[in-house]
């Protein structure tokens, strides 16, 4: 292995998976340094939990390859599985168990002795808040708790890598809060690399040091939040119009006014020194014989980015069936 | 070996949890041997067995709960590959043949320990034996509980739907437990049932039980055990090839 390679924590190189003629994952590479939280944020479909499952050696990947921690995913996958802990989509933890039972299947599994096993079972069921649950079936646990357990159990081997994909899907906004509080704690203590995936805007933003924009099978940006979203120039404005075309070509009149995107009959602008520009802006607006219903001003999201980038909104992405489904059977599993 | 004792250690905690599992299965073999049996019992003795025909189907009927539980078994991968908890043990650092054994002995062991379930029943209704002819049978049930748990994980592994192995294992499971002498005697049948009859492997699990708890056997137990232990191995090899070509 020779020792660039090594430097980083996980290299990524030109990955590709194509299922049945279908590019899931198209040529992306990136690197993440030792003790990073990196975040994979995109729609459904665009690819994350594809780059997941090959980063953890569920899948090979088509083309490409990929190192972690200096073992490669193709050729020495079990020592990618030493060097990683993965808390997946959807929960895999065993119901008939009790969150003690599964922390100690997972601690034999990776082959830790006895009395270290022990000791670190109790350290991160106290780390997630769960030590006084330990003999409690998991299928009593909520969502929530299922969630820190599977942190917890993620760990119990002090991998150098932890996968999280989609740690708070369908999680209400509370244990959401309360999720990322123990992210943030796990990074800060133990100080782990993590890479994980959303399509959380504010997750992504709030808990990453640098964001990978992924949209229908490559990443389309990646940098730190901040820098995402300083390529947006000065600030937002959000008009809602009568006549979003019309609304539309202001912007192609004046120089500090620029289109990002157009949605549900909103447009979007940035705008240089919006709260001094704002009067005129509407001023505009009128003359170009637009009536202007609601106007709103803020600061540039990732959210924002996304659009500036692809024309779309997240957000507005509807979820597909499975999608539905899931969270349905999570709701019930609850 | 941890790691097989670690999955073995997990069916043994999960059926020790489920009542409903334990008692539910029991149900058609004890029906079985209480009606079944007792109902016919009167009426005559299969000749060459001296102890009439309840005590000639006890073997049958605990081979059959053999049989039906560790098929069944082969429910978990499907169950752990459908609710993720299969994911879980793919990505650690272990071989899936290490496992697929465990699978395959966690359900073994809950196999046999149905098995002697009902073969102490049996023991209340009537039908004694002594503990050497116990420790005869016992190697039989071994066998027959890991060639077919191993047989439903190769099964299993090739299936997403729950519904859908229950229906196969179904198909699968009552033609060999009918044609395996389980419920009649060999001699005397028509050729091409008893052809098929020894085309089955429980066939040799049923007699080499029969000759363990009765004495009498129409198939010689050596043969009976070379059989199944080929069987077993076979199983096995077929059961951890397809377990490791499991993709998710």
């Amino acid at each position: 292995m020779d020792s660039i390679l090594k430097m980083s924590m996980v290299k990524v190189q030109e990955l590709t998976k194509v299922f049945n003629g279908l590019e899931a994952v198209k040529k992306i590479s990136f690197t993440i340094e030792e003790g990073e939280i990196f975040g994979l944020l995109g729609p459904n479909g665009a690819g994350k939990t594809t780059t997941i499952s090959i980063l953890s050696t569920l899948l090979s990947p088509t083309y490409g390859t990929a190192w972690i921690n200096g073992h490669n995913v193709i050729t020495d996958p079990d020592g990618v599985r030493k060097s990683i802990g993965v808390v997946f989509q959807d929960p895999s933890l065993d119901d008939e168990l009790t969150a003690y039972e599964n922390m100690d299947f997972h601690g034999r599994m990776y082959r830790l002795p006895r009395s270290e096993r022990k000791k670190k079972i109790e350290e991160m069921l106290t780390l997630v808040d769960l030590w006084n649950r330990k003999d409690d079936l998991v299928k009593t646990f909520s969502g929530g708790m299922k969630r820190r357990l599977e942190l917890a159990r993620g760990l119990l081997h002090s991998p150098k890598v932890l996968f999280l994909d989609e740690p708070t899907l369908g999680l209400d906004p509370q244990t959401r809060r309360h999720i990322w509080e123990y992210i943030e704690r796990l990074n800060r203590d133990v100080g782990i690399t993590i890479i994980l995936t959303t399509h959380y805007m504010e997750e992504a933003d709030k808990l990453c040091d640098r964001v990978a924009i992924m949209d229908a099978d490559k990443i389309i940006a990646m940098d730190t939040p901040e820098n995402l979203k300083n390529l947006i120039r000065g600030d937002l404005v959000i008009v809602k119009g009568n006549n979003a075309g019309k609304l539309k070509l202001i912007s192609e009149t004046i120089e500090w006014v620029r289109f990002i995107g157009a949605h549900d009959g909103m447009v979007t602008f940035s705008v240089d020194e919006a709260e001094k520009r704002i009067a005129n802006l509407i001023i505009m607006a009128h003359e170009a014989g637009v009536q202007v219903d609601s106007i709103q001003i803020r600061r540039a999201t990732l959210e924002d980015v996304f659009l500036h980038f692809t024309g779309r909104n997240l957000r507005a992405e509807k979820s597909n069936g499975i999608e539905k489904m899931r969270m349905a059977w999570r709701a019930m599993r609850r | 070996m941890e790691v097989v004792y670690t999955l073995w250690l997990r069916s043994i905690k999960r059926y020790v949890r489920s009542k409903s599992r334990l008692i539910g299965s029991l149900g058609m073999p004890f029906f079985f041997l209480a009606i079944l049996g007792m109902g016919l019992n009167s009426l005559f003795t299969v000749p060459g067995y001296g102890k009439g025909y309840m005590a000639f189907i006890t073997p049958g009927v605990v081979a059959m709960t053999i049989l039906f539980t560790s098929m069944f078994s082969g429910i978990q991968v499907v169950w752990d590959k459908r609710f993720g908890f299969l994911k879980e043990t793919l990505v650690a650092p272990v071989k899936r043949t290490e496992i697929m054994l465990g699978q395959t002995f966690g359900g073994a062991t809950v196999a046999l320990i149905q098995g002697l379930l009902i073969l102490s029943l049996s023991y209340f209704l009537g039908v004694h034996f002594s503990l050497m002819s116990f420790l005869i049978a016992l190697p039989y049930m071994v066998l027959t509980g890991i060639s077919f748990t191993a047989l439903g994980i190769a099964f299993a592994s090739q299936m997403e739907d729950m519904h859908g192995f229950q229906l196969i294992i179904n198909f699968i499971v009552f033609p060999v437990f009918f044609l395996s002498g389980a419920l009649f005697p060999l001699e005397g049948l028509p050729s091409w049932l008893r052809n098929l009859a020894l085309a089955d492997p429980l066939t040799y699990g049923v007699e080499g039980m029969r000759f363990g708890l009765l004495g009498v056997s129409q198939i010689s137990p050596v043969t009976s055990i070379v059989v199944l232990t080929s069987f077993s191995f076979a199983t096995v090899l077929v059961g951890g090839f397809l377990f490791s070509r499991i993709r998710l």
